[in-house]
């Protein structure tokens, strides 16, 4: 590590769930998910998606050696 | 009327007990070290590798309170509780990219406590005593709170928590008494092992009663459909925004935002992210800690359950609910679904899951005094032994206070200052956070900052009574309902940043600084 940190891209994916938990965007009931309103299955299905993402950016960091 | 005591539940959990409190005893020889250093007592040799360190955050942020208290809130309030869900999503960007740097440094110069980060970063003492002293302030209701769990499942298995004993007579909150008395003295014989090995216990009946609960309950009530059909249609989701008023949204993205940004400043947080063998296993654990944050979810819904099971006019819970309100909801519920030996299973992990959180909290206090107070003021040339001597005293001290404070006064106290802990603990995020990144920042100006985030926090809890933290502001004519403590963030921020810059080209200081940049890496 050079001194400088290294902003690489790929980790704005980290900001996606940001922007996804904005709350307008889910705030109804339709379409519900095997009788479990949208509010709710919506942002349960957000924590699957942010560890994928998280995960990526481990990947890419790790590939890119050793992370910053 | 109160429910009957239960002997099969009984036994389950006093044997439950029991175990755990055999394994917190003997976490002191789990991977030896000299207990006698405070690196070794508070924070495990900073030696705990990714699964461990998961099980103990895991414990340490998913706390007993609040499996009692989500579910409680979503009872009685709906959508507005299910914050937790988003917030223990965002966190963990967070965790990933920011608390690393935090690990390297604190490795690196050997700081046991973010007060010993900002006084090395910034040169300041007088700043590090406002960090730790803030930090102390925050954790102490928190302590108390785990003990507001315990209770609530101790009364739901019918003991009686004021029993007459022979020659002492009647003895108040006696269950308490011992279950904190065991607590004390293995955190004070064992250190952080000690929560470290329960934790992993507790995380087995947790999710056991989980994915118990999920699969039970929904097929008692008929499915989901049912569940969620019970709940009012008007707290379901949350009331739209309006021209004049931005409503419960704002309220709800703001807590959950201000939330994200409280929670690794918390000192056990800290203490638990320190003792990680290295800063890969705090990336691993931003991967692997959602895993709880789904847990959390379900737990938040055993809320709607309660309402779609109609426990609350149930004449045998009606004793629990006039006691403890909308948090015996979660216990009522397990009663009134589950045989005894699943209740026993789940009230275990309930009352066990306050175990670790209250040790590890007990623990960074005891850090903070001891390094920040103790050997900054009182006896700057201590040696390393009494240093951790004070520590494992302090520790049983702040137990102690919490046991009085929740004895002593009402529950609703313990209740109300946490709710100030959250808007109080954030005002360390610009040295902390910030100071992670830049070393420009003036520190008296991140103290007048602290100051104006502390005054105006407080101010806006105490207008509303400490009842709610959600402080109404009028924007252009817009009221804009807000979390206190992300608006009383904003300014604390922007004071520290104005002063800093005002304070760096007048006064024109160099900053001092103990850290290198390679130490963050």
């Amino acid at each position: 590590m050079a001194g400088r940190r290294r902003v690489r891209l790929y980790h704005l994916l980290l900001l996606v769930p940001f922007v996804a938990l904005w709350v307008p965007l889910y705030n109804r009931v339709e379409p519900s998910f095997a009788g479990i309103p949208f509010f709710y299955w919506y942002q349960m299905a957000w924590i699957v998606i942010t560890v994928v993402l998280i995960l990526i950016v481990y990947r890419f960091d790790r590939r890119s050696g050793g992370g910053s | 009327m109160s429910n009957p005591p239960d002997a099969v539940a009984i036994t389950v959990f006093a044997a439950l007990f029991g175990f755990v409190t055999l394994l917190g005893f003997f976490a002191g020889r789990w991977r030896r070290g000299d207990l006698n250093l405070l690196s070794e007592w508070g924070l495990g040799g900073r030696r705990f590798g990714t699964v461990v360190t998961w099980f103990l955050l895991g414990g340490d942020l998913y706390t007993a309170y609040t499996f009692i208290a989500v579910p409680a809130l979503l009872f009685g309030a709906g959508a507005t509780g299910f914050f937790a869900v988003p917030y223990t999503i965002l966190v963990y960007p967070l965790l990933f990219i920011v608390y690393p740097r935090l690990w390297s440094v604190a490795k690196a110069k050997g700081y046991v406590t973010a007060a010993d980060f900002v006084r090395g970063r910034f040169g300041n003492g007088t700043l590090a005593l406002a960090i730790a002293v803030t930090g102390i302030v925050a954790t102490m209701p928190y302590i108390a709170l785990q003990l507001v769990g315990m209770e609530v499942v101790i009364a739901g298995l019918g003991i009686n928590m004021s029993p007459t004993l022979p020659i002492i007579g009647v003895v108040h909150d006696l269950p308490l008494l011992i279950a904190f008395t065991v607590l004390a003295l293995y955190t004070y014989n064992s250190g952080l092992r000690a929560p470290a090995m329960i934790a992993v216990v507790k995380d087995f009946l947790l999710y056991a009663t989980v994915i118990g609960a999920v699969i039970i309950i929904p097929a008692e009530l008929g499915g989901f459909a049912k569940i969620f059909a019970a709940v009012d249609a008007k707290t379901l989701i949350l009331a739209p925004a309006t021209a004049a008023n931005l409503g419960p949204q704002s309220a709800y993205a703001t807590l959950a935002l201000g939330s994200t940004l409280a929670l690794f400043l918390y000192p056990h947080a800290v203490t638990g992210l320190l003792s990680s063998s290295s800063r890969h296993v705090v990336r691993r654990n931003a991967v692997a800690l959602p895993a709880y944050s789904f847990a959390l979810g379900l737990i938040a819904l055993l809320g709607y359950m309660a309402v779609a099971s109609g426990v609350k006019n149930m004449p045998q819970f009606a004793a629990g609910f006039k006691t403890f309100g909308n948090q015996y909801a979660v216990p009522a519920l397990f009663l009134h679904s589950f045989p005894g030996w699943f209740v026993g299973i789940a009230f275990a992990a309930i009352a066990i899951g306050a175990l670790v959180p209250a040790a590890i909290m007990s623990i960074a206090c005891a850090n903070l005094f001891t390094r920040n107070i103790y050997r900054e003021y009182l006896d700057p040339d201590c040696s390393p032994g009494r240093e951790a001597q004070v520590a494992k005293i302090v520790s049983l001290v702040v137990k102690l206070g919490a046991l009085v404070f929740i004895i002593a006064l009402p529950s609703a106290y313990a209740i109300q200052f946490q709710l100030l802990g959250g808007i109080i603990i954030i005002q360390t995020a610009p040295a902390v956070l910030l100071g992670l990144y830049t070393s420009k920042l003036n520190p008296w100006a991140l103290l007048m900052g602290w100051m104006a985030g502390m005054a105006s926090g407080t101010w806006m809890a105490w207008a509303n009574a400490f009842k709610v933290s959600i402080y109404p502001l009028h924007i252009l004519g817009v009221i804009v309902p807000c979390y206190a403590a992300v608006s009383s963030l904003i300014l604390n921020l922007v004071v520290s940043l104005v002063f800093s810059w005002l304070f760096n080209a007048v006064l024109r200081t160099p900053p001092s600084d103990a850290t290198a940049e390679s130490d963050y890496a």
